[in-house]
């Protein structure tokens, strides 16, 4: 700027006007919408379009919503009261299926008087998993943990109280081994005396031991076939049971690929390939038709056991690869770090490179778990009685309920929505409360 | 190299294959194999006895036999005097049509919808979340089931869309005068050649000649296209001025294939209501329509979600340098933003493929003969063979998986960062 003007300058204002609140145009509500809504034709537009399919999905769907019926014995009993409540024509929600039938989606066809102990296992489910989850948990409650597996099959599956405990004591038992060993002999040689124990306990001792307690001392609740489970109670069991065992293994399948050793991460990547590359029906079928060829002659679990197994393995497979970026994504330094200070490798696993790998993982663990307790549905394509499918085919065998689709839809949907979003919504909070970073 | 005497030589013990680093991983590495070995071994043994105890052998002379069971989806010649082997073909190519579809149709909405998502428009972001994050946590089951219940349960019979003489009207009208919903089947228009070049016979199926020729011509084309281009940019590089190009490519592009499709006499079929049925145009079951509308609008929702975490990982100052340097909007979209968008979105995106593809084998809850239906379904419960039709089914789905993802690490590979 020229200096000629700076010397022109008349009148300098030497007192300030009182704030004045912005324009009505520019404050406030219309703010908002100027800015949010109508900034522009496209944006006016995409607004119209958008008020124009809120208002079709509402008038379509609202009065059917409106018109539900909860109290009826069957669906033409909701169409008789709709039609005298609101006119000839009106469609309405027959909410009463749900009302009637609730127990089965939630249950299945355990037996009504032993709700309580699924019911239980669901509430100690959270106080399980609180000192893990949870800071404000207090921590002395963690014992509870790795007791809750045992007692959790114990509640839902019923039967002899021996069982759980002794096979519990033979964790203990190996456990126990390792301690006691990994001072003198190192924690390799400790750890392969340990597992070759608790193996030869768990295949010639625990079942006599478990029968011969039994025989001594009868002890135990009213045991519930797995034919008997059905609905959430079947897709939870499934989806936990999954997630509890499936990330140790993701854990270790991840580190057998990136492990140094030729061999190991061969493996490792062809069962994480194989796996990976197929779809989990053809899995789940092999849980139900091919799993008894291979194994012994007579040999015959139950078919929730062997569907829990395909379900943890196809999970394993995929968390271990979203493990195996957390593994690539820390820097070399890390694991440098760890070796300068003369960790061997567990220990520098644990302590310094698996915490920092499985906080970068979380988001994708996570949307893993999501995924595989969405995926539970599939099991009624090897006839188990799942909430989306099997349940409300079920219900429509019965004559009362022929051709009732959309409520069972709604209802089964929105409690896996609830289930997932709150998930999804845990994780997100996990990862900022892990944030350390300082940018 | 003389070696260097690092430890004294004492022999060799054995606890050092346990203690000592230079053995260790080798002895790992030996019990694994021992451990893997033998498990597999077992199980290998358990299966042959087991066979043995059913009387059964393993191979896979079934795939010969005649299937003897119809498939209503049928791409290629089918009919069910045809061998188990030709059913299963059937079978892989409805899985790979549908799974294509599927895809094609989920990019599309997944990209609008991520694009959305992003917008200023409050109403419209918010709307496409709860789209996303509705089709995200529901299974995709439930998704499936619903296109089905809603193609059975709510879209009228064809007989509604007939016209009633004396009113004139007909319940149902068609979407565009073209697509017809019904409960029974989807009737979309077809396409049709006036002068047409007949088609050629291959063992697999017969191959439209007319569409060869458009694709023949249509690549042709795009290879003269990208000859232009390579010498716009030579021109470019020799004298700083790019000469114009647009009008060219259109017309390189769409000029030989139109006038090809007009010598054809190209003309659309459409369905029309005669009697009880549609006739003209192809009537699409309703198992696969359902299939396919559930699976890409679940996967559409996860798309949206890589779409818009591509978009938002290119920083603002990449938009910013780019103007500063004087290029305009849209070669600052396809020199700067797309190709580093992309090296982020196309990994998960393809994986989405491969979830797609995997995921139809829930056509089983509708009822569209597709791999599993085929091989996995009839197949095996007419010659009651698992062991080997459920091996050779995950091999197939193998096979597939791992084509897309060798197809991605090529791909992956030719976009990395080149860094020095």
């Amino acid at each position: 700027m020229s200096d000629t003007e700076a010397h022109s300058v008349a009148y300098v204002r030497d007192s300030m006007l009182p704030q004045q609140p912005a324009p009505a145009g520019q404050s406030g509500a219309v703010q908002w919408l100027r800015e949010n809504l109508f900034s522009g034709w496209l944006n006016t537009l995409l607004t119209l379009v958008g008020v124009a399919v809120i208002y079709t999905l509402v008038m379509h769907f609202l009065p059917w919503f409106l018109h539900g019926v909860w109290d009826a014995n069957s669906i033409k009993e909701c169409r008789t009261i709709i039609t005298d409540r609101y006119g000839e024509g009106a469609t309405g929600a027959c909410w009463a299926v749900i009302r009637e039938r609730w127990h089965q989606f939630i249950f299945g066809f355990y037996p009504p008087e032993l709700y309580w102990r699924p019911i239980l296992a669901f509430l100690l489910l959270f106080v399980a998993v609180g000192p893990l989850l949870f800071t404000w948990v207090p921590r002395a409650l963690a014992w509870f943990t790795p007791v809750y597996p045992f007692l959790a099959v114990w509640l839902l599956w019923g039967g002899t109280g021996w069982a759980p405990v002794m096979v519990f004591a033979g964790f203990l038992l190996g456990g126990a081994i390792l301690m006691l060993l990994a001072s003198r002999i190192g924690s390799i040689a400790a750890f392969s005396v340990g597992a070759f124990v608790t193996i030869l306990y768990f295949l010639f001792v625990v079942g006599p031991l478990i029968g011969g307690l039994q025989a001594i001392l009868p002890w135990g609740i009213e045991p519930v076939e797995s034919a008997k489970f059905g609905g959430f109670l079947l897709a939870i069991t499934l989806g936990v049971g999954g997630i509890m065992m499936s990330l140790p293994l993701g854990i270790i399948l991840a580190l057998g690929r990136q492990s140094d050793m030729p061999l190991v991460k061969a493996f490792s990547v062809i069962f994480i390939e194989f796996i990976r590359g197929v779809p989990l029906i053809t899995l789940l079928f092999v849980a139900s038709l091919l799993l008894n060829y291979f194994l012994p002659p007579g040999t015959n679990f139950d078919i929730i056991l062997r569907v829990m197994i395909l379900v943890t393995f196809f999970a394993a497979a995929y968390i271990a690869e979203v493990i195996r970026g957390g593994l690539a994504a820390l820097p070399r330094g890390q694991y440098e770090a760890a070796d300068a200070l003369g960790l061997d490798y567990w220990k520098a696993q644990r302590l310094i490179i698996l915490p920092q790998a499985l906080k970068i993982s979380i988001p994708g663990i996570v949307s893993t778990f999501i995924g595989m307790f969405k995926d539970t549905t599939l099991v009624v394509f090897v006839g188990l009685f799942d909430p989306l499918k099997g349940i409300p085919d079920f219900i429509r065998a019965d004559f009362n309920w022929k051709g009732i689709y959309w409520e069972p839809f709604i209802f089964v949907g929105a409690i896996f929505f609830i289930l997932n979003f709150a998930m999804s919504r845990y994780s997100m909070s996990l990862e900022r409360r892990l944030q350390r970073d300082n940018h | 190299m003389t070696s260097a005497p690092d430890a004294p030589e004492q022999g060799f013990r054995l606890s050092q294959l346990i203690y000592d680093t230079r053995y260790r991983s080798l002895t790992i590495q030996v019990v694994v194999f021992i451990l893997v070995m033998g498990g597999a071994a077992w199980l290998v043994d358990n299966v042959i006895q087991n066979l043995n105890d059913l009387g059964k052998d393993f191979n896979f002379s079934f795939l010969g036999q005649r299937a003897g069971y119809d498939i209503g989806n049928a791409i290629i010649p089918y009919n069910n005097d045809m061998s188990h082997g030709r059913a299963l073909l059937v079978g892989l190519i409805n899985t790979l049509w549908v799974s294509f579809l599927g895809c094609v149709a989920a990019t599309i909405i997944g990209i609008f919808v991520g694009v959305l998502r992003l917008s200023k428009n409050w109403l419209v972001a918010r709307l496409m979340t709860v789209y996303v994050e509705v089709f995200r946590n529901i299974p995709v089951l439930l998704w499936i089931l619903v296109a089905i219940a809603l193609l059975t349960d709510v879209a009228p019979s064809p007989n509604a869309y007939k016209v009633n003489q004396q009113t004139g009207e007909a319940q149902a009208s068609m979407i565009l005068d073209s697509v017809a919903f019904t409960n029974r089947y989807t009737a979309i228009p077809a396409v049709h050649f006036d002068r047409s070049l007949g088609s050629l016979d291959t063992a697999l199926a017969p191959i439209s000649l007319d569409f060869l020729a458009l694709v023949i011509v249509l690549i042709a084309s795009i290879w003269v296209n990208k000859r232009l281009m390579t010498h716009a940019a030579k021109v470019q590089e020799a004298t700083g001025k790019r000469p114009t190009t647009w009008w060219k490519s259109i017309l390189i592009i769409l000029g030989p294939v139109l006038i090809l499709a007009i010598a054809l006499g190209i003309n659309p079929e459409e369905p029309q209501i005669k009697g009880f049925n549609f006739t003209g145009g192809t009537n699409v079951s309703n198992s696969f329509v359902a299939l396919w509308l559930g699976l890409s609008l679940y996967t559409a929702a996860f798309i949206a979600e890589i779409v818009r975490a591509g978009i938002l990982a290119i920083s603002k100052g990449q938009t910013e340098a780019a103007f500063a340097l004087g290029l305009r909007a849209n070669r600052t979209m396809s020199l700067v933003i797309l190709p580093q968008a992309l090296r982020v979105i196309i990994p998960p995106l393809i994986s989405q493929y491969l979830n797609l593809t995997k995921n139809s084998s829930l056509a089983i809850a509708v009822g569209y003969l597709e791999l599993r239906g085929t091989l996995g379904g009839i197949t095996l419960n007419q010659t009651g063979r698992e062991l080997e039709a459920i091996t050779l089914m995950m091999l197939i789905y193998l096979a597939i998986s791992l084509t897309i993802s060798g197809v991605m690490n090529v791909y992956n590979n030719r976009v990395k960062l080149k860094e020095r």
